[in-house]
């Protein structure tokens, strides 16, 4: 068994091109989720039922289920009901990429308002009673105190679900999508060079993953200048 | 009732494979674990090196491209085997096999933390106890260690577990007629994809509590006898 080099640098540019749809389908759900997912961490840590109850449902079906059969679902799913292809939806539901974009902003978000959930419980009690005790309004305390707090708290947490997400689009592929696992599973149909193909692909999520870890390292270490040594002086 | 068009059965059918690819990656998965483990508390640069990478590249990959790789290169690798060896048929492994074992590869990449972890919060004095009253290492093992590592390993191990059980439906990209499968081939003969890629969903959810239920029950059963704070 040889390996066609030739194959592999001719492919890398349609790769890239894959990539940059992967690149751009994270980043959109991953921005939409997160917008999403923060009324639905205060709507999870409320104690009226009125509002958590929903919301928990929502969370545990999409963590409940894997996400090819959410992507199905609304792929090929929601064409079935007349209503859905009457609507002014339909324009919106019958294109794969933004089937994509919402499966994949819905699933981010449920994850993510779980993981903001266990960072607002961990906010200190203290920090909210003090600012409470200033005469800070609810909505103030929850913009000042609440969720900042809780956005560094859920720092790390979230960087896995980044990467999770950037994991979970290669589903896209499963939609026709032509993501950087799409161009690859296309070209290798072409050629049927797996190897070849495949490896670089791998190669280029690798690359992918470090980026994510690394600007994820960094920010931790920006946001968290009290917890480091003071600087040596001489 | 959500009217199946008499493929109920092979839905069902598809479940009971879903459920039986689960258990056999999870099986082979917790081997790799351990070892993997093993590897990255062991003293010798190469393997502590080698479990590393493994985990490292493992995580950073999609398990679709993952799966991709095993199923296709596996064939072709075997194909030019099988061809040196004189055969010419085309041969394609199977996707259970490969499905089984990508699976069992991803779950035994995260394991690996897992028991890593696990192994680490066992108290040292423990062993040295154990050792001091005249255990052999195969006792101090079995009644010191693995009672504790399972304890602790258990959340982290069930977490996985619960990721693995919906990473089975990727397995019917290569046509291997597990309950996503089956659910695709149910909307393709009905045209009503909604209702079978619903009642897959269900199907999964119920999986999901399922195993919620005794992965809590077997949390609270590992923790007996522990004091809590």
């Amino acid at each position: 068994m040889e390996f066609d080099f030739q194959l592999m640098v001719d492919s890398i540019p349609a790769l890239l091109k894959g990539m940059g749809m992967t690149a751009q389908l994270v980043a959109l759900a991953l921005a939409l989720g997160l917008c999403l997912a923060v009324p639905l961490a205060l709507a999870r840590t409320s104690k009226n039922p009125i509002l958590w109850m929903p919301v928990y449902g929502f969370i545990f079906v999409f963590r409940g289920t894997p996400i090819l059969v959410q992507i199905f679902l609304v792929y090929y799913g929601l064409g079935q009901s007349e209503t859905v292809r009457e609507s002014f939806l339909w324009p919106f539901f019958k294109e794969a990429y933004w089937c994509a974009i919402f499966t994949f902003t819905l699933n981010t978000s449920a994850y993510t308002a779980e993981i903001l959930r266990g960072a607002i419980k961990a906010v200190p009690h203290g920090e909210l009673e003090a600012a409470r005790a200033l005469g800070l309004s609810r909505l103030l305390v929850l913009r000042r105190i609440t969720v900042p707090r809780a956005f560094r708290l859920a720092l790390p947490a979230y960087g896995n679900e980044i990467i999770l997400m950037l994991k979970a689009s290669a589903l896209a592929s499963t939609i026709t999508l032509l993501d950087l696992t799409g161009v690859a599973r296309v070209i290798v149909a072409r050629t049927f060079a797996p190897y070849e193909l495949f490896v670089i692909a791998a190669l280029m999520y690798l690359a992918l993953t470090l980026i994510i870890v690394r600007t994820l390292k960094y920010t931790e270490w920006r946001l968290s200048p009290h917890l480091r040594p003071p600087p040596q002086v001489n | 009732m959500i009217e199946l068009h008499g493929y109920g059965p092979l839905l069902a059918d598809g479940a009971w494979l879903t459920l039986r690819v689960a258990f056999a990656s999870v099986a082979l998965g917790l081997v790799f674990g351990l070892l993997g483990a093993t590897a990255k508390l062991s003293r010798s640069v190469f393997l502590r090196g080698a479990a590393t990478a493994y985990t490292a590249i493992v995580r950073g990959l999609p398990e679709l491209l993952l799966l991709l790789i095993i199923f296709y290169g596996g064939s072709l690798l075997v194909q030019s085997v099988w061809q040196e060896l004189g055969g010419e048929s085309y041969i394609e492994i199977n996707p259970f096999v490969a499905g089984t074992f990508t699976l069992a590869f991803v779950f035994g990449a995260y394991a690996t933390e897992v028991f890593r972890g696990a192994i680490l919060a066992v108290p040292k004095g423990q062993v040295e106890a154990a050792y001091a009253v005249g255990m052999t290492r195969l006792q101090m093992f079995r009644r010191v260690m693995l009672p504790q590592v399972w304890r602790f390993a258990l959340p982290g191990l069930g977490n996985l577990w619960l990721v693995l059980l919906k990473d089975t439906s990727l397995i019917s990209v290569i046509n291997l007629n597990e309950l996503m499968y089956a659910a695709r081939a149910g909307a393709g003969k009905t045209h009503e994809p909604f209702t079978f890629f619903a009642t897959a969903a269900l199907i999964y959810l119920a999986f999901t509590i399922v195993s919620m239920v005794v992965l809590q029950y077997s949390e609270r059963r590992a923790q007996r006898g522990v004091r809590m704070g």
